[in-house]
């Protein structure tokens, strides 16, 4: 029964069997990431209405360099948030699909015939300072917690804003993104044979599962956590701006 | 019963040709069926390798529509019945003929790394944490669709200098593993190409056993490589510890 004669080459970029819309992932990655890394390099080029009442944006968070800075203070912070998040795991392959093709998508050509180094040379190789970031990172946490303390205090007395509930949603979905490194989890416990140090065994596996259960979920944390800092800023904007005015909730 | 259309690839790495069939499915059908369905009826010759038809031999891996599959763990139902169902060998290595490919690669490859080193005489208590942990690992049935995904072995042709995905799972168990007193860091950065892994997961979606191959094996081996190569303040550590 056999009636068709048909050899295949699979090369070239997009080149597949697969019928499926493999396509959609790094295109909607492709788009989202694009969106934020545009909106976030002009907020930051802005230096101006980030702050509003006991509000701050996390762009410029902590505030430094007001008095001796000649440019816009984000540009002080955004480096480790940016260098956080493109030297972590879970980005890595979503811009190594989206951006560089490298592959597109599973089962599907790159483009054709490119030298490729994977993360053994400049610059993927630099992929291995991550556990840096992630140490100032984790710095940064603290300030954002402490933003969004304050975010509760207002002129009038202690009081709750829609912003107060935006900076809080944001410093708990920064830390559940930052808590699931898997660096972090190689610190507390990946990185040793055996969990029982030291007569101790539950500690060091404790922590490591509590980091686990967080880092199973990296990518959404990841999302959720990217588009949260981003709305912040934006919402801390318009208030500044006088756009919007704060929803006073109590 | 309604029939489906499949599109057979046949031949050797030199020679390749597709060829259709139209093959009548049944209840709990899966791919493997319809390929000995069409080894009885209409290609005696057709040649496939398979074992168990319960995915645990890892055997029968094929590219079902573009996708690598086990093809006794896919079934026919969850195809569109209206289209034609494409089945390949698997990509990255050479073809044997029709389905089968020469995997042997994999089995030179595994030679290459230091097998379990535990210690001489008797040893403590194992405890259940640690074993939990590399007892994901034990799960692999060698099916090579992982290295067969693998962009750096598929479309970088980097078999040379990279173990690939099931190495890594491999060496992940014996690495983590609490008596094991070996060290295969070196060679993970040397001979084993880790760094040309990009962890662009595509091994983790295929894997049938649904091992986390690239957040539990790669991810902490890529670390425990930065520990050792990459982290200076690590190795300032290291001096002043003696370790
Ligand atoms: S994650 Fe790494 S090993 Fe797995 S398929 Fe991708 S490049 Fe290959
Ligand atoms: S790791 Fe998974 S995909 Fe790879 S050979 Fe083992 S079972 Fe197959
Ligand atoms: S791996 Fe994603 S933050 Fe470290
Ligand atoms: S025949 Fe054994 S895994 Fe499919």
């Amino acid at each position: 029964m056999a009636n068709t004669v048909r050899a295949l080459e699979e090369r070239g970029l997009g080149a597949t069997q697969r019928r499926d819309a493999w396509w959609l992932q790094p295109v909607a990655v492709a788009a989202g990431l694009g969106a934020f890394v545009i909106y976030s390099t002009w907020a930051a080029l802005q230096g101006n209405n980030y702050e509003w009442g006991p509000y701050l944006s996390p762009f410029y968070s902590p505030l430094l360099g007001k008095d001796w800075w000649p440019f816009s203070p984000a540009f002080l912070i955004l480096w480790a948030p940016a260098g956080f998040r493109a030297t972590c795991y879970y980005y890595r392959k979503a811009y190594y699909r989206a951006f560089f093709a490298d592959p597109p998508a599973c089962a599907v050509g790159e483009i054709a015939e490119h030298r490729y180094c994977g993360e053994t040379k400049f610059p993927f190789i630099l992929q291995n300072m991550h556990r840096f970031f992630f140490y100032v990172a984790l710095l940064l946490l603290v300030f954002l917690w402490h933003d969004a303390y304050k975010s509760f205090f207002f002129e009038n007395g202690i009081g709750i804003g829609l912003g107060s509930l935006v900076l809080t949603a944001n410093a708990s979905l920064l830390s559940f993104y930052t808590l699931g490194c898997h660096s972090l989890r190689h610190f507390v416990g990946g990185k040793l044979d055996t969990f029982q140090v030291g007569g101790n065994c539950t500690m060091r596996h404790s922590c490591w599962k509590g980091v686990t259960r967080l880092n199973e979920h990296h990518m959404l944390w990841a999302w959720c956590s990217l588009v949260m800092v981003g709305f912040a800023d934006f919402y801390v904007r318009m208030l500044a701006s006088g756009i919007f005015t704060d929803l006073r909730l109590l | 019963m309604s029939e489906m259309v499949i599109r057979v690839s046949h031949g050797t790495t030199e020679k390749m040709e597709e060829k259709t069939y139209k093959v009548p499915v049944g209840p709990g059908m899966v791919v493997l069926d319809a390929i000995h369905y069409i080894q009885s009826h209409f290609a005696p010759d057709l040649a496939v390798r398979w074992n168990c038809k319960a995915a645990k031999c890892g055997s029968c891996s094929a590219e079902v529509n573009g996708k690598p599959k086990l093809m006794c763990k896919s079934r026919m139902d969850a195809y569109d019945q209206n289209e034609e169902l494409v089945v390949h060998p698997i990509k990255t290595f050479p073809r044997i003929k029709d389905l089968v490919t020469d995997v042997s690669w994999n089995y030179r490859v595994n030679k290459t790394i230091t097998p379990f080193t535990p210690p001489k005489g008797n040893f403590g208590k194992m405890y259940q944490a640690d074993m939990d942990r590399v007892q994901e690992f034990r799960k692999c049935i060698e099916c090579f669709l992982c290295q067969s995904v693998c962009h750096v072995l598929r479309n970088h042709e980097k078999h040379e200098e990279f173990a690939g995905p099931r190495f890594f799972v491999r060496i992940a168990s014996l690495e983590m593993h609490p008596l094991d007193e070996a060290s295969r860091i070196k060679f993970l950065k040397e001979e084993g190409g880790l760094g040309y892994c990009n962890i662009t997961k595509c091994c983790s979606e295929v894997c049938p056993e649904d091992i986390h191959i690239t957040d539990n094996a790669i991810i902490p081996l890529k670390e425990r490589v930065v520990d050792e190569y990459y982290d200076p303040v690590q190795k300032i550590f290291r001096i002043f510890s003696g370790k």
